[in-house]
């Protein structure tokens, strides 16, 4: 085969020319068509790409904070925290992670479903965040960990600082716990900073001075490479750690407080009410906090949850029970006050009375006899109180009450404080579009009925009360400490309500309740050799009238509660105390326990330390053979 | 006849543009090797390089015409290797496209475009009228669709279709009808959804990932984002040589060969940009030139065919790496890291400077 060059005839060179020019144009417009693409990218929206560029390549990694201490009235640290490590993802591209979900499942003796739920779960909520593998990590877990670096180079090891609450439940409702901030917390104000994963105190004191216990999460911006291997560091913001808070509380105290209900359901407040400080909350039964601190565990939750005796629940503050007997302090005080009855006034019981066409028993179905107000406290006669009642008027009751701090917050710096209900004929229409019978303010008149209350509302409106109308509002941290963690005061002055309580009204009622105590009245077990306690006992319906009579004709009648208020010294007092037995069978051990508190604080004063291990010998045993002081009728 | 043949005839602007394009492509797989698994790689594209360049020289004062002789020959030898790659070639992650040869490891397909040309050359340039029939057509249509065949089913698509524009190229160039243009598109278009049923699932992938790459960022749209977030963040002046985070922290994916350019963009800007593609369009147009000039219709077609192979090279690449296209996996010409490539486009320029040098033989 040969080839033979040829030449362009001229016809064949005109057309191929013509079409030569055209492939030059075609050259120009290939030209044209590829600098518009880089035009486009690199001049009409260069900033688009360099913002993404950077999010490729700089990563900000949060670091924890440590959280303020919480301290108790005298120093002694309650809330604490330690060092922990957990397992963490930190890989970039989710693929890479998931080739190597079965061997680190394997290493960390978890499923590789578990595994990848957790994964998928973590990256939902927070997809720039370390995935966090295993929570509390083992000795096993860091060997594991440290042993495989080269293998899987995305799995680490992060320190944080894990919160230590005292074990027992010591104090658990009062101080809360801290759990990752939710969905919805992130729509509230004072956390909208926060990013999903950031831990916030949910309950108790963790939440309520979340702003002094948190600390400022430092940070620090890294360079990294397609496989999220850290390549540099770019700048560097060392965390702040939180400040520790000092609480009112006296551990003493609580610790005695809550020994005392050994496994009975209930709850103490004992507080000083020149001040409003808290010295003991006490809410039983209890939960572990520590059981929220790495993330609580489903099976956790819903036993918590379940519980039909309801842990979660702050009794203290969130129990709205009638408060029976010891609601004659409040009555018989707006009673004097009122003038509707004079320290001279006398009634006839004969151990019961009719009103309104309707028999109402006194407790002591013998009868009291021609009683005056003062016996009538001291040995908690109904049907004085029923008279009195009937003379003072729904609305005065009402009126008095809700000056004496019911049916209203206290405003206690704790969360979800109840409110209680004092009943009044508006209350009855607003509520349930029904006439109040008169029959009502009878049962209205010992505490009983619509009526509730919760047992700091008593605390706080007995304090109020025979401190001559100085209420003072509960707090758990004191003004001082307030100031001193820059929080300020409260905008409405330092918490103090006063209520034009006449000399004589606020004698008589304290003399009685000195009485109750230590004239042999229904209080007796309280009494305290050299000092001067006053109290009153007092028992009640769980429920209403309607609930207690449907669980009574289910066989299962419901237990009533039993209340005791004690305070020293009468006037004036320094301490009181409310103790909520809810467990009848043990309700006469609501007084001593009280007692118990009382004494404890004055020893503390004389330098005495309570003995704590002595205090576990009074149980059930000895009060049991005793019958319940107060025992009202339905 | 040879006096009049000098090397002071070469191209120069054509060589000079090449050579500065070939620099620019080591100094940038340099830039985006060092310290990765590929380092030293901008030392072995050098030696290609130089090789290439050696045979340049060698093919420029070899008359072509020697060589259109045994086109037809080279064209069997080429369809046989490349049933032999088909048989016993180097399997790389599924695909039959090397052969190994003592320590070499050859590109088949890169030789047969250059043995295709020199077939379709030599077959048109013996034509002594400006229109093709269609007995022609159908030679052309066999001569170009075997290799096609054989490189697409390695498989390699990318490169089996840059044998399209060769045709193309060179029956436009004929004076095939443009109304034959027009039916070849229709039926082209037509076949498409036939062709897309023969696509692997991977191919379909990157088509369906160009049409939307933001569908799926983790993965087969990954490549395409990250080329333009590499392009996009260059802005004006680029980063600077070895500074583009994208190419350094290895966000931008095969950095040295496919996206080269994406990489030379970040760290060079939009004026790199511009001295790049400029470069290749003094390349282009001086092949325009060339085959303008050519002292018969084989040189003009020779020409041409290389022509076709560049520009449809240098558009898929680069319309590629600012996502106007979909990835294939073609490489840019003397800039993309790889041997195979720099030989066959080196030999491709000296044939054509070869042609350029014979332009005053008349």
């Amino acid at each position: 085969m040969r080839f033979t060059p040829m030449e362009f005839s001229d016809k064949e060179t005109r057309y191929a020319a013509r079409r030569l020019v055209f492939l030059q144009w075609a050259v120009v417009a290939v030209f044209l068509f590829l600098v518009t693409g880089f035009w486009r990218l690199q001049i009409l929206d260069p900033e688009y790409y360099s913002q993404l560029a950077e999010r490729n390549h700089i990563k900000e990694i949060s670091i924890p904070s440590a959280r303020g201490r919480i301290l108790d009235r005298e120093g002694r640290v309650l809330v604490d925290n330690y060092p922990a490590f957990s397992v963490v993802a930190k890989w970039g591209d989710e693929k890479q992670l998931e080739a190597h979900l079965a061997g680190i499942a394997a290493g960390l003796g978890m499923t590789p479903s578990d595994l990848s739920q957790r994964v998928v779960a973590a990256r939902r909520r927070s997809p720039l965040r370390p995935i966090p593998l295993r929570e509390k990590a083992s000795w096993q877990d860091v060997a594991f960990v440290e042993s495989h670096r080269s293998e899987y180079p995305g799995l680490d090891l992060m320190t944080f600082q894990k919160r230590a609450y005292p074990p027992n439940g010591f104090a658990a409702h009062l101080l809360g716990y801290v759990g990752e901030v939710s969905e919805s917390d992130l729509d509230l104000p004072e956390l909208a900073l926060l990013e999903p994963g950031d831990r916030v105190g949910k309950a108790g004191i963790e939440r309520q001075y979340n702003d002094v216990l948190k600390g400022t999460d430092g940070s620090r911006r890294i360079v990294v490479n397609t496989y999220g291997a850290e390549m540099a560091t770019l700048d560097e913001s060392l965390p702040v750690s939180g400040r520790d808070l000092r609480l009112t509380l006296d551990s003493d105290l609580q610790t005695i407080a809550e020994q005392g209900f050994q496994e009975d359901n209930g709850a103490l407040v004992a507080l000083d009410p020149r001040t409003g400080e808290v010295l003991a909350l006490v809410s039983r039964p209890a939960f572990d906090p520590n059981l929220f601190t790495a993330g609580i565990s489903s099976g956790d939750w819903s036993r918590l949850m379940n519980d039909p005796n309801l842990p979660l629940i702050n009794r203290s503050i969130q129990a709205q029970l009638a408060p029976g007997s010891v609601y004659k302090i409040l009555l018989a005080a707006a009673a004097l006050q009122s003038g509707t009855v004079t320290t001279d006034t006398t009634f006839y019981c004969p151990g019961g009375s009719s009103f309104y066409g309707r028999y109402f028993r006194c407790w002591r179905t013998q009868g009291h006899g021609r009683i005056n107000l003062h016996q009538a406290i001291v040995h908690s006669c109904d049907v004085f109180f029923y008279n009195l009642g009937k003379n003072l008027g729904v609305d005065l009751i009402a009126d008095y009450s809700t000056q004496f701090g019911l049916g209203h917050r206290t405003g206690i710096d704790l969360p979800h404080e109840q409110r209680g209900t004092v009943p009044s004929p508006q209350w009855k229409q607003r509520v349930f579009g029904e006439k109040w019978y008169p029959g009502e303010t009878i049962s209205l008149a010992i505490g009983q009925g619509a009526l509730t209350v919760t047992p700091l509302q008593l605390a706080y409106s007995i304090g109020g009360i025979t401190s001559g109308g100085r209420f003072m509002r509960p707090r758990l941290v004191s003004t001082d400490e307030l100031v001193a963690q820059g929080r300020g005061l409260p905008s409405d002055s330092d918490g103090e309500v006063r209520v034009a309580l006449a000399e004589e009204t606020v004698a008589a009622v304290t003399d009685a309740l000195y009485g109750v105590v230590n004239e042999g009245g229904t209080g007796g077990r309280a009494r305290i050799a050299g000092l001067d306690v006053g109290g009153k006992t007092g028992t009640a319906q769980v429920a209403s009238l309607e609930a207690a009579r449907a669980a009574r004709e289910e066989g299962d009648p419901l237990k009533d509660n039993a209340w005791f208020v004690g305070l020293a010294p009468r006037r004036n007092p320094e301490i009181v105390v409310v103790v909520l037995y809810q467990s009848g069978e043990h309700g006469a051990l609501a007084a001593p326990l009280a007692r118990d508190v009382i004494k404890a604080y004055y020893d503390k004063k004389k330098g005495i330390q309570p003995q704590l291990a002595n205090h576990e010998e009074p149980g059930p045993q000895p009060a049991a053979s005793l019958v319940p002081p107060d025992r009202v009728g339905g | 006849m040879n006096r009049l043949i000098s090397w002071k005839d070469s191209d120069w602007a054509l060589l000079g543009a090449a050579l500065l394009i070939a620099v620019m492509g080591i100094v940038q797989i340099y830039s985006t090797t060092a310290g990765t698994r590929f380092a030293g790689a901008h030392v072995r594209q050098i030696c290609w390089v130089l090789l290439g360049i050696g045979l340049l020289l060698l093919v420029c004062f070899y008359d072509y015409h020697n060589l259109l002789n045994y086109a037809p020959w080279f064209y069997l030898v080429v369809l046989a290797l490349l049933v032999t790659t088909l048989l016993v070639g180097n399997e790389i992650s599924g695909a039959r496209r090397w052969i190994q040869l003592g320590g070499l490891t050859i590109q088949i397909s890169e030789i047969a475009k250059l043995c295709v040309i020199l077939l379709l050359a030599r077959f048109l340039g013996e034509f002594q009228v400006g229109e093709v029939s269609f007995l022609d057509l159908g030679k052309v249509a066999l001569a170009v669709g075997i290799p096609t065949v054989l490189i697409a089913l390695q498989p390699d698509l990318g490169t089996a279709l840059t044998m399209v524009p060769i045709a193309i190229i060179t029956l436009f160039l004929a004076g095939l009808r443009l109304r034959y243009f027009g039916a070849m598109l229709l039926i082209g278009v037509l076949a498409l959804p036939i062709a897309v049923h023969f696509l692997r699932p991977y191919q379909k992938e990157r088509i369906a990932t160009f049409l939307n790459p933001e569908s799926d960022p983790r993965d087969s749209g990954y490549q395409v984002l990250q080329s333009k977030i590499a392009v996009g963040s260059g802005q004006l002046w680029g980063k600077g040589t070895a500074q583009g985070t994208q190419t350094q922290l290895r966000f931008l994916p095969v950095p040295h060969t496919d996206f080269i350019f994406a990489a030379y963009a970040e760290e060079h800007g939009f004026f790199g940009v511009l001295l790049g593609l400029m470069l290749y369009g003094i390349v282009m147009l001086r092949l325009v030139a060339s085959a303008q000039t050519a002292p018969d219709a084989a040189g003009m077609f020779l020409v041409a065919g290389f022509l076709g192979v560049f520009a449809f090279q240098i558009l898929v690449n680069v319309g590629m790496v600012v996502g106007y296209l979909p990835v294939t996996g073609i490489p840019l010409p003397l800039m993309s890291y790889g041997g195979s490539s720099v030989v066959f486009t080196c030999l491709a320029l000296g044939l054509a400077n070869s042609v350029r040098i014979r332009r005053f033989v008349n």
